[in-house]
């Protein structure tokens, strides 16, 4: 029996600007199981970063409620911070500080010790074909390099969860099939939970367990690549764009802006 | 608290590789206040400065408290860099106490002033400047103090505002009337009565004076212990609102 690491009931973010509220999430229920690996996708706009920052704590709901790794959202985010790797779109790498200091610091941010920070840095080095660069500093790294390093400090705490935010753009076909691979591999070596936002449906479809669609702040649709592209494209073997249009109505890059009332 | 103190120190220790990496900004910005009092000190030294002692025992510490106003205000654009490369949310999504996140930096720009003004008054020394070592420590605890409660505002500021320009916008317009109001560089004797006035509304005039009493040894006078009561309140002011603003921002 699957065991449920990420639950949300009615989760909602409303921002509250000048011109009046905007209701960026209107309320998403979600349920992912442990080892699976969730695509989250929608236009721009639909609500998935929101989402993705409020299930990693860096935004607090306006509505509902959501569990990550046994912890409550609200009433304890220093418990599922301690349970999730988060690897942002903006990467978060200090471009003059070397590979093995952003590795030995995020350690230590996750109050590991100096020596074993020190340890995880190279086992995870090692793991993702870092060894070579340890001393380079991460702004001289190619792209593909920086994204593998960026998913090693996501790994540090050995999280239940990891989160990725559009984590293959701006990369080469080369590096994107690279990194599907290590995916997959950290899903399947450490049973990791992957939550993943993407815009581009190949990947989802190469890599998800299952598809989550949001629209316009709610969920439009779910399932299985398969399931979906034969309950909304006719044909269980049509890409998964034509699903997706007959979902939302426009592409995966198309700008949908958050309904303000 | 431990864990507080613990995440302090690595955020501490980053932010400090981070400083001592960059020998350009370090050589240029400690060498900036030294030519400041090289070449604008000896201009004063047939004026009165408003103080019994010597020009140099009213510059220095109106340079220093200046140091800790300028460093300590402009400090929050590096933390807009930061975000805007994702370090700040990287690290939010750790267990690290978010209050560390701004300790951390907030204790590194001290450290960098303490150094600063240790320098310039070394300088001064060889200037003229004569102050009991007691008064000169003094005076480092109150730009210390002053330096980390306008760090954390600027920082928590920094991470309510977008762009670097919104922020050196607010960052100047505030800061400039501020030092003019202090009398850092000349008494405020001298000043018209409304401007006089007006500067006693502004924090750092107590803080430049109770220094300049310190640098004449007189601490047990009312002006230094008003200073020093100013000083703490302003920085317990700043510490917390700063440390609300930068909870609130990002």
């Amino acid at each position: 029996m699957s065991t449920t690491v990420i639950s949300a009931r009615g989760l909602a973010r409303t921002f509250e600007l000048k011109s009046g509220p905007v209701h960026a999430v209107r309320g998403i229920d979600l349920s992912v199981a442990a080892g699976e690996i969730l695509g989250f996708l929608g236009p721009n706009g639909a609500g998935k970063t929101t989402t993705l920052r409020m299930l990693t704590t860096l935004l607090p709901p306006s509505g509902g409620a959501a569990e990550v790794a046994g912890c409550d959202l609200r009433r304890d985010p220093a418990g599922v911070r301690r349970a999730i790797g988060y690897v942002a779109q903006a990467g978060g790498l200090d471009p003059a500080c070397s590979v093995r200091e952003e590795l030995v610091t995020q350690g230590r941010l996750h109050r590991l010790g100096r020596a074993e920070s020190r340890e995880r840095a190279e086992r995870l080095a090692g793991e993702l074909a870092l060894v070579e660069l340890m001393e380079r500093p991460t702004g001289a790294l190619s792209g593909g390099q920086r994204r593998r390093l960026e998913i090693a400090l996501g790994l540090v705490n050995r999280p239940a969860v990891l989160f990725l935010d559009e984590p293959t753009t701006g990369l080469d076909p080369g590096s994107r099939a690279e990194l599907w691979d290590l995916v997959r591999r950290i899903r399947d070596e450490q049973g990791t939970t992957v939550f993943l936002t993407t815009h581009y449906l190949d990947e989802a479809d190469a890599l998800a367990d299952r598809i989550v669609v949001v629209d316009a702040g709610t969920v439009a649709a779910e399932g299985s690549p398969a399931d979906l592209k034969a309950r909304y494209a006719g044909d269980p073997a049509a890409p998964l764009q034509d699903a997706f249009l007959a979902i939302t109505g426009h592409g995966a890059r198309d700008e949908h802006a958050p309904v303000a009332i | 608290m431990r864990e507080l103190l613990a995440d302090t120190g690595v955020i501490f220790g980053r932010c400090m590789r981070a400083t001592t990496r960059s020998k350009t900004n370090l050589f240029f910005g400690m060498l900036q206040p030294l030519l400041f009092l090289a070449l604008f000190g000896p201009l004063l030294t047939r004026l009165s400065l408003g103080v019994d002692g010597s020009s140099w025992q009213a510059f220095v510490p109106g340079v220093i408290v200046q140091l800790a106003i300028l460093g300590g205000s402009y400090v929050g654009l590096g933390i807009i860099v930061e975000r805007g490369q994702g370090v700040i949310d990287r690290m939010r999504v750790t267990p690290v106490r978010p209050a560390a996140l701004l300790l951390g930096r907030t204790l590194r720009d001290v450290v960098q002033l303490a150094v600063q003004a240790a320098l310039l008054v070394l300088l001064g020394l060889a200037f003229g400047l004569r102050a009991p070592v007691a008064g000169v420590l003094a005076g480092f605890v109150f730009v210390a103090v002053l330096s980390a409660a306008l760090s954390a505002l600027s920082y928590g500021l920094a991470m309510n505002v977008r762009t670097p320009p919104e922020f050196a916008a607010i960052a100047n317009t505030a800061g400039m009337p501020l030092m003019l109001l202090s009398g850092l560089l000349l008494p405020m004797t001298l000043a018209p009565g409304w401007l006089d006035g007006a500067s006693r509304f502004v924090p750092f005039r107590y803080t430049v004076d109770a220094v300049r009493q310190a640098y004449l040894g007189h601490y047990t006078s009312g002006t230094f212990a008003i200073g020093a009561a100013v000083t703490a309140v302003f920085a317990a002011v700043s510490l917390t609102g700063g440390a609300w603003l930068f909870r609130r921002g990002g």
